[in-house]
């Protein structure tokens, strides 16, 4: 059937019209329960990452908000390392800032493939009862073989001892890379010391076997057929507890550790 | 149910499986099952967006100007994706984290345009819902029997519980990693071809 210019239009124009209703409605009404979502998606991860929580648990809202209770969110400024209490840390968005060039800087030459680095990000105290830090969790991103690994890092009160390593988001190959997620591999991370002596990061992961924390501090297992992740694992922890990571924050509480 | 009704709903799983017989919609077959549950999810999305896509268009096809319809049905098509896409990030965030981007690939999916373009256009809308949703079901067909020996097979595990325990946590099963890769469905999918093509002789191509 034939059709004038002028019907086609406004058939365009009205198929626009309806769809964009449709498509903007149902995401503006839906848009509260997604943000929930997410934020308590990041939670849960947190507390998994710091322990206060095991996968197989059933986390709903309400559990995750109890659990939570105990860990305060901190945004810092990176460089310095001081807090920043001007930002709210629940709507903070570290990728949003890490991809704004007024909230981010350019990153130095690394082998985690991360060319921005946030000016600004949140990480996670664990307070005990008494309100004194037991614990913080980091947020660690960086290439693995396909893809960047997004996960959380949790370290002792002494700034030195990981305490657990989580990954939330990667796209690695299942099985092989993918096995980051795997119980076992991560229950070879707790107690590993991330600096020497010296101060420098010395944590690595190896092929093959490594020795228990106590023998072996610095080196954690392989994942076997996935040398390139490993790798990945290993550049992202070094740069991310490095100078230009969290080393200014993580100095600045061991000083004041010291002092107290 | 009325013959034509029945045909349009009925044929596509076995005797013109968009899948195994058209040999669409392969990208997101390899993609999301190496899970049963993604593999539901997705089938489930698939099902929603082509049985309401078909009827959109089926219910237009009188006024959808023929110089633009191809671009009318996808604006249809990915305005139904994008629902369906909010709907799973709201109610389901955990398995559409997983699914990531193949959701929002069912808008590329060749099932979805072909069946508006090669039925919808020309059919009535009672008609074209049934034809929806057979193709639909076709291609669950396929996703499930795929997922299910992926996740079996590659993992030990059925829905996330355990079925072989594996080796590596105590038990006696060693995984089959061809299966957690995308390669994996290729054999499986390949194979249900081939098993359906021993079944019914005249989906055999002609050599030559």
């Amino acid at each position: 059937m034939q059709h004038s210019v002028g019907y086609t239009i406004l058939f365009a124009g009205l198929i626009c019209v309806v769809c964009a209703v449709l498509v903007s409605s149902s995401a503006v009404s839906l848009s509260e329960m997604q943000q929930a979502n997410a934020a308590l998606d990041k939670r849960k991860n947190v507390l998994l990452s710091a322990g206060l929580a095991q996968a197989s648990d059933k986390l709903d809202a309400a559990r995750v908000q109890e659990l939570f209770r105990v860990v305060k969110p901190v945004v810092i400024d990176l460089q310095s390392g001081e807090a920043v209490p001007g930002i709210d840390p629940a709507t903070f968005d570290q990728r949003k800032a890490r991809n704004d060039p007024d909230a981010s800087r350019e990153a130095p030459p690394n082998n985690s493939s991360i060319s921005r680095v946030p000016n600004h990000a949140v990480v996670y105290q664990v307070l005990n009862e008494s309100g004194e830090m037991q614990m913080v969790v980091l947020p660690v991103e960086g290439y693995g073989l396909w893809s960047t690994l997004y996960g959380f890092l949790s370290l002792d009160a002494d700034t030195r001892t990981v305490r657990g390593l989580t990954y939330y988001q990667h796209g690695e190959t299942p099985g092989l890379g993918g096995e980051v997620d795997n119980p076992r591999w991560k229950a070879r991370w707790p107690g590993r010391i991330a600096f020497d002596s010296a101060g420098q990061t010395v944590i690595e992961v190896i092929k093959g076997q490594a020795g228990p924390p106590e023998e072996d501090p610095h080196r954690v297992d392989g994942l076997a057929g996935a040398t390139i992740t490993s790798r990945g694992v290993t550049n992202m922890l070094r740069f991310w507890l490095g100078e230009n990571g969290f080393g200014p924050y993580l100095k600045r509480l061991r000083n004041s550790r010291e002092s107290s | 149910m009325a013959g034509p009704g029945r045909k349009a709903l009925l044929d596509p799983l076995f005797e013109n499986n968009p899948i195994a017989l058209q040999v669409l919609g392969i990208c997101s077959a390899l993609a999301v099952t190496t899970k049963m549950e993604t593999s539901v999810v997705m089938c489930g999305a698939v099902i929603f967006v082509l049985t309401f896509s078909n009827f959109f268009v089926s219910l237009l096809r009188n006024n959808i100007p023929s110089s633009i319809r191809i671009i009318v049905q996808l604006t249809i098509i990915s305005s139904l994706v994008i629902i369906a896409d909010q709907f799973l990030k709201a109610y389901l965030y955990d398995i559409s984290k997983q699914l990531s981007v193949f959701v929002g690939l069912i808008i590329t999916n060749c099932i979805i345009m072909g069946r508006a373009e090669a039925f919808a256009m020309q059919n009535r809308p009672s008609l074209s819902i049934m034809d929806g949703l057979g193709n639909g079901f076709g291609y669950s067909l396929i996703l499930l029997a795929t997922g299910f020996f992926r996740e079996l097979l590659g993992s030990g595990k059925l829905f996330g519980h355990t079925v072989f325990p594996l080796a590596t946590e105590g038990g006696w099963y060693s995984p089959n990693g061809l299966m957690t890769l995308s390669a994996g469905a290729f054999f499986i999918i390949g194979g249900f071809i081939w098993a359906l093509r021993v079944w019914k002789h005249d989906q055999v191509e002609e050599e030559g």
